[in-house]
């Protein structure tokens, strides 16, 4: 089971609270998880990742033990706290705007 | 009697006001998708609980919500808007060429007579359709894949397809407008389009009366008479009687031709609102005054309306999407402003009352009236 925490925008579309859990099978990655939390949330397909490129929107970072993820590439393994559920991977829109 | 719903979009949410046909007591529901931009939302005429919603942000992109019981409930449909074929090149503000991109969604315009088919106006300027009740949807790639489409340029708030108007009488006619590429007309239900701004004159394009490269900021149609079209252009208030063939100057006596809304009174085709704004560098009204000038000569001759409305110290702007019109007798005019404001008239202009004081800057104002 793995946690992803939703920034609050994407939690009010999705209608979620602020941490989900979702299951992966295989290989936890950027990528599948992305492509699990899209499954259970519909909704939430392009606001993420490019409908057709799959690449991550500009303002989209993700994060998890404290580190910036966001470059690493999709189908890198993420953390192994993050595939056992112990640490949360987040999602997070970037400071910038108002 | 009949009820009136106003749909009003702001930079951080959505708001829904209801009244009675008296329209004097307001109820408010709201910020639905709060902290979202919301550039548009309307209604079907067909179908009048649903409700199209243009909603994103820079974070997050586009969405589009639907709503199927008059804003009570919605439902998040489909936000792939996808440009066919290869997308090509327009004009980037300094000449060069510059990739067609998807940003946003600006103006969503219901079919007139079925609730499930519905158009897209985007930016990077080009328009979508949906037939499925806005769960896909396809663009209509002739109006961006136009000779003239690789000479397009934005204007200051980009390249957006922000008017659409259906001809009541033939909804294969439709007119739509772009900033800063000018007006166009389809006759074939989209597949094909023609440029309509002979008769425009701007001089801040190399040529003032080019083809194409005029920031039409809005149109207008009454629906009785489908040929007559009203623009705001960047400068200058122009309209037409055949279609966009051929456009006149009927800025008149108005203090300056600068401005965004034009808008068309239900029940008299010639009566005719715009809210002058100071200049294109400096966008709120002029001489501190919020007036919404009336014409009922189809142009040229304005008269100011000014009761209710603050005559000092208020420097707001009203952006294209933000007036609409109700079709009561006498006809409700609506509009809002940068500053939050929701303003309604319920006797044809001749006053006004704040519906709302301190909402979000208002993106754009729709109407129903329903029975």
């Amino acid at each position: 089971m793995i946690r992803v925490v939703l920034p609050p925008p994407l939690r009010l579309l999705a209608q979620t609270a602020t941490e989900i859990t979702v299951d992966v099978a295989g290989p936890v990655t950027q990528r599948s998880v992305l492509d699990a939390v899209e499954r259970r949330y519909p909704m939430l397909k392009g606001t993420l990742r490019d409908h057709d490129t799959q690449r991550r929107r500009p303002l989209v970072r993700f994060f998890a033990c404290e580190e910036d993820l966001s470059s690493e590439p999709p189908d890198a393994p993420l953390p192994n706290e993050v595939a056992t559920g112990k640490e949360p991977f987040l999602v997070i829109g970037a400071i910038a705007g108002g | 009697m009949s009820d009136v719903r106003v749909l009003v979009g702001t930079k951080k949410g959505a708001f829904i006001l209801t009244a009675d046909g008296k329209r004097k007591s307001w109820d408010i529901s709201g910020p639905h998708f709060a902290g979202w931009e919301i550039y548009h939302m309307k209604g079907s005429p067909a179908d009048p609980n649903r409700i199209y919603v243009s909603q994103s942000n820079s974070w997050f992109g586009q969405v589009t919500p639907r709503s199927d019981d008059g804003g009570k409930t919605w439902t998040t449909v489909g936000n792939k808007f996808a440009y066919t074929g290869v997308a090509g090149t327009h004009a980037w503000y300094d000449g060069t060429p510059h990739p067609w991109e998807f940003k946003r969604v600006w103006h969503i315009e219901p079919s007139l007579g079925d609730p499930d088919t519905v158009y897209a106006g985007v930016e990077d300027a080009a328009i979508f359709r949906s037939t499925d009740a806005g769960q896909n949807w396809e663009e209509l790639s002739g109006l961006r894949k136009h000779d003239t489409g690789p000479k397009w340029q934005p204007g200051a708030g980009g390249l957006c397809l922000h008017t659409i108007l259906i001809d009541p009488s033939n909804p294969r006619r439709m007119f739509v407008a772009i900033s800063a590429a000018g007006a166009f007309r389809t006759e074939d239900g989209g597949e094909t389009w023609k440029p309509i701004n002979r008769g425009l004159h701007s001089q801040y394009i190399p040529d003032p009366s080019a083809e194409v490269g005029h920031c039409v900021h809005r149109l207008a149609m009454h629906r009785s008479r489908p040929n007559t079209l009203f623009m705001q252009k960047h400068w200058d208030v122009m309209r037409t009687d055949n279609s966009g063939d051929q456009w006149t100057e009927v800025s008149g006596n108005l203090p300056t031709d600068f401005g965004f809304v034009i808008d068309v009174n239900t029940n008299e085709p010639e009566t005719i609102y715009v809210v002058p704004i100071k200049s294109d560098s400096e966008h709120y009204v002029h001489e501190g005054k919020l007036r919404v000038f009336r014409s009922r000569s189809g142009g040229n001759e304005w008269e100011a309306l000014t009761k209710g409305l603050p005559q000092q110290d208020c420097y707001v702007n009203v952006l294209r999407d933000a007036m609409s019109v109700d079709s009561l007798d006498p006809c409700g005019i609506y509009f809002g402003t940068s500053g939050g404001q929701v303003y309604a008239s319920a006797d044809d202009g001749d006053s006004w009352t704040a519906i709302v004081h301190d909402l979000p800057p208002v993106l754009s104002v729709e109407v129903q009236t329903l029975s």
